[in-house]
């Protein structure tokens, strides 16, 4: 009745600022069911206030009231509804850009498949519009967030990686804590990623 | 996540959590087939003169218009006792205890306060205590329980500022930026559970 569950959703978010926790489907699917119940309550007494004030004005019991609570209830949670999916939506978005198009496996397990389309929507239009930019093969916006000073720049490789192809075909084994000097351009989404380190000396 | 505007928007998660945040309430007129709201009372319908704490939104929306059902009365904190607290010296109290949202839940009251003493109060406390926000920011490495005793707008503001001076004085020792992770992917990894394999 007073939008516990809903808030209860908002919480959760606001708990987990920065990721994002697991789609709660059961809890969405209660609220969404309080919202209908309120509703039918709510039709059921203006029909009855209706009835009772054509026959007869003063048996009639006023619903009035009652019926505002309700509403208030009703717009409450659609409003946590309607919050909760559009703050997730925002996250995923800003996961997009630091993530690159490929989430990882345990972020992925937290989508529910409403979100999980919308994300390769969003990254299949993106990906259209950065081709679309620029002259040939448009550009990455993804990366150059900061105006560069130099071209090549010293990174130092957190995880093992693998073989990584560099844009002139050599290819590098990137192992942990290897350090390698290479263009700017080749590692900065690397970086983004949390794979290399960048090294300022 | 952290661009979010400062005006409640209808999605502002913060404005949500604030305006859950409950005061008292004396219904004015009975509501039949409610008494569920007050959980102390068995009748199925609510009586006249009932004072219940309700939370915000609904007692923003009940007591609205030309027919309120309600009357609101100010929460305990907003109260003659707590401003004269707050006007002794706003700085030493702990706001965090007062409510998670002293300032948020504060500009809902202040619609139900006639003679404006709670606006000319929230004010005064935001003035007094901003001082105070300002160095805690700017001195980094100070003592940390000073910070749980900020409402969440102070800690709010407390964390843009600390951030702008760490990135200030990054720039002002090495000017050269080098380029980080991703905000989301380092906290991605923070929270990664440990692989078994990865120890053995």
């Amino acid at each position: 009745m007073s939008a516990e569950k809903a808030c209860a959703l908002v919480k959760e978010l606001h708990r987990n600022q920065g990721t994002l926790p697991p789609y709660n489907n059961d809890l969405v699917n209660e609220v969404t069911k309080e919202i209908t119940q309120l509703i039918q309550e709510n039709r059921n007494d203006a029909q009855e206030s209706e009835r009772s004030r054509g026959s007869d004005l003063l048996e009639g019991v006023s619903y009035i009231s009652t019926i505002r609570v309700r509403h208030a209830a009703i717009q409450r949670n659609l409003r946590c509804l309607l919050a909760y999916h559009y703050n997730r939506v925002r996250s995923l978005r800003t996961m997009r850009w630091e993530f690159g198009s490929i989430l990882p496996a345990d972020i992925k397990a937290n989508l529910s498949t409403a979100e999980t389309n919308w994300f390769s929507k969003y990254s299949s239009i993106l990906a259209k519009y950065m081709r679309s930019v620029g002259e040939d093969g448009g550009v990455n916006l993804a990366v150059d967030l900061h105006p560069p000073k130099a071209l090549y720049i010293e990174v130092q490789c957190l995880v093992d990686y693998g073989r990584y192809e560099l844009s002139d075909g050599s290819v590098l084994l990137l192992k942990k804590n290897s350090r390698h000097f290479l263009p700017r351009v080749e590692c900065e989404e690397l970086i983004r990623q949390g794979v290399f380190q960048h090294i300022v000396i | 996540m952290s661009l979010q505007s400062y005006t409640p928007n209808y999605f502002s998660i913060d404005d949500i959590l604030a305006s859950q945040e409950r005061c008292p309430c004396k219904f004015i007129v009975d509501i039949p087939k409610l008494g569920r709201l007050n959980p102390s009372a068995e009748s199925n319908d609510l009586k006249a003169g009932t004072t219940l704490e309700l939370p915000m939104w609904l007692a923003e929306h009940l007591s609205a218009g030309r027919h309120p059902i309600i009357a609101v009365e100010l929460p305990r904190i907003y109260k003659e006792a707590y401003r004269e607290i707050l006007k002794a010296d706003a700085c030493a109290v702990d706001l965090h205890k007062l409510g998670l949202y002293f300032y948020e839940h504060g500009l809902y009251v202040k619609q139900f306060d006639a003679r404006g003493d709670v606006s000319k109060i929230l004010l005064e406390t935001f003035q007094v205590r901003f001082r105070q926000l300002m160095d805690l920011a700017n001195n980094i490495g100070s003592d940390p329980a000073v910070q749980d005793r900020l409402d969440s707008l102070e800690r709010k503001l407390f964390k843009e500022g600390h951030a702008a001076r760490t990135r200030l004085n990054t720039w002002l020792t090495d000017s050269g930026t080098p380029i980080e992770a991703a905000a989301m992917v380092i906290n991605h990894k923070k929270r990664k559970r440990v692989d078994v394999e990865d120890i053995i």
